[in-house]
């Protein structure tokens, strides 16, 4: 046996495991929305050549977020899966418009490695526990956006354009212990500002749940992911636009998180 | 689904190294047949005992509860064919488990294979549970199936359950929090942990390893 084992010493988390950058891509009608503008790419809103490239870039996993609103789109995010799958070799998450088990199965046999749930999970709770029956919880992401009212906390459906009377920390931890696999948190309040993450409130729930936690909401340079690794100890973090419009390239990312003692995957 | 969509042209008999994946309905397979074709390996799906012994290698894919996983096998006919085979076979995550003695998923009992347990993820260890993204993998010098992968390459995981590490069978080790087996080889029978259609370069080059051995 190989006793190579020297990594140990160096790794302040002590688990090996590598915190993960994902880019997140909004798809509407089978296309990605969003300005992109990488150099060398043929069509700028093919999700499926976009993905290959985040992968080639060293992204740990994408999310694809399907904001199409019409009745067609089962059908068009379905192939789109497929052909992800098909041409992509890192993992992916697909998210918006999943409702029931059926939706979820048919994504997960077009070769999707999880599910993200939002608002569908809030409406009806019981659906987490019934995806992580019927696929296991590995499979299921529980996406939560959240907004401070007041000195509270507060669940947000609708890209944070309607309140829930659900506490944000209680419904973590409710979608935890109904078999969430992964928490998705957005924080309403820093998302799109590129002010940086919401690490005091990522801290905060981290600390209070044992499945992984992926923050979301606040990118702007590559110190933030540094401070929100640091700070947090969250196991991935999130962002779209700064990696769309090649503010941040994830090779250099990277490389400055490793300098800074983060476990990545280079 | 994908079924057979690689074996355009030619029989079997033309194919002599043909890749058989054992279709016993535990779980999703298609990211595990997109690989296999992104690395040109021919594969079928064997759907019953009876087609199992025309193939000259074996995959048992597997994701979900090891001992429902089990069971689906059971029904399938296949396991004394599996047990019986001296061709490799190689175990793809809960394929893997089912590999072993018992889980303590449903303290279900398995095929047996190798003499080691698959356990829980203690939770005095206070990891996230699942086990979830890319952790280091170091393979013990000159096995044939991480030929070409470098010590401490990344691959990628999702797993609440674990085969513990053993001298005799793991091949290839993986730290968190508890060093655990990576991988695992038993003559030819081989197990990986991680998911290697989903590991980037190196998984691709493990299933491309595997089509050779």
């Amino acid at each position: 046996m190989s006793n190579s084992n020297t990594y140990d010493s160096k790794n302040h988390q002590g688990t090996g495991l590598a915190k993960r950058i994902i880019p997140c891509l909004d798809v509407k009608d089978g296309r990605t929305v969003k300005g992109v503008n990488f150099v060398d790419l043929r069509d700028a809103g093919d999700p499926v050549e976009l993905a290959w490239q985040y992968s080639q870039q060293g992204a740990d996993e994408l999310v694809f977020l399907d904001i199409t609103a019409t009745h067609e789109r089962r059908k068009t995010m379905v192939e789109l899966v497929k052909a992800v799958a098909r041409n992509v070799n890192i993992p992916f998450t697909i998210g918006g418009g999943i409702n029931e088990i059926a939706d979820a199965d048919i994504l997960l046999n077009s070769g999707a490695d999880k599910i993200s749930i939002n608002s569908a999970a809030v409406r009806n709770p019981q659906l987490i526990n019934d995806l992580a029956m019927a696929f296991g919880k590995q499979f299921v992401v529980v996406a939560v956006d959240t907004k401070a009212v007041g000195d509270k906390n507060l669940v947000h459906l609708n890209g944070g354009r309607i309140a829930t009377e659900f506490e944000t920390e209680s419904w973590i931890k409710e979608a935890e212990d109904r078999g969430a696999g992964e928490i998705l948190l957005t924080s309403m309040d820093h998302d799109g500002t590129k002010g940086g993450f919401d690490n005091r409130l990522l801290r905060k729930i981290n600390d209070q749940i044992s499945i992984p936690l992926i923050a979301s909401g606040g990118a702007g340079n590559v110190q933030h992911f540094i401070d929100v690794f640091h700070q947090t100890n969250v196991d991935a973090a999130l962002a779209a636009s700064v990696f769309h419009y090649g503010e941040i390239l994830i090779p250099a990312l990277k490389e400055d998180l490793r300098t800074h003692n983060i476990e990545v995957r280079l | 689904m994908v079924e057979n969509k690689s074996i355009d042209t030619g029989s079997a008999s033309t194919t002599p190294k043909l890749l058989g994946i054992v279709n016993y309905g535990a779980g999703n397979i298609f990211s595990l047949t997109a690989a296999l074709d992104r690395q040109g390996i021919a594969y079928e799906m064997i759907n019953s005992p009876e087609e199992f012994d025309k193939y000259e290698r074996y995959i048992i894919p597997g994701v979900g509860h090891a001992g429902a996983a089990m069971q689906k096998l059971a029904e399938s006919g296949m396991v004394p064919k599996i047990k019986g085979t001296s061709k490799p076979v190689l175990g793809i995550c809960v394929g893997m488990q089912l590999m072993t003695e018992f889980s303590e998923e449903g303290n279900a009992e398995l095929l047996g294979i190798a003499s080691v347990k698959t356990c829980h993820f203690s939770e005095n260890l206070k990891l996230k549970i699942p086990h979830t993204g890319w952790n280091k993998v170091n393979a013990v010098p000159d096995n044939e199936l991480f030929k070409d992968i470098k010590p401490g390459t990344y691959f990628y995981y999702v797993h609440s359950y674990f085969i513990e590490f053993n001298p005799t069978f793991t091949i290839a080790s993986t730290d968190y929090g508890i060093k655990f087996s990576a991988a695992l080889q038993k003559n030819n029978f081989y197990g990986v942990q991680f998911h290697p259609e989903k590991s980037g370069e190196a998984g691709e080059k493990i299933l491309k390893n595997f089509s050779e051995l």
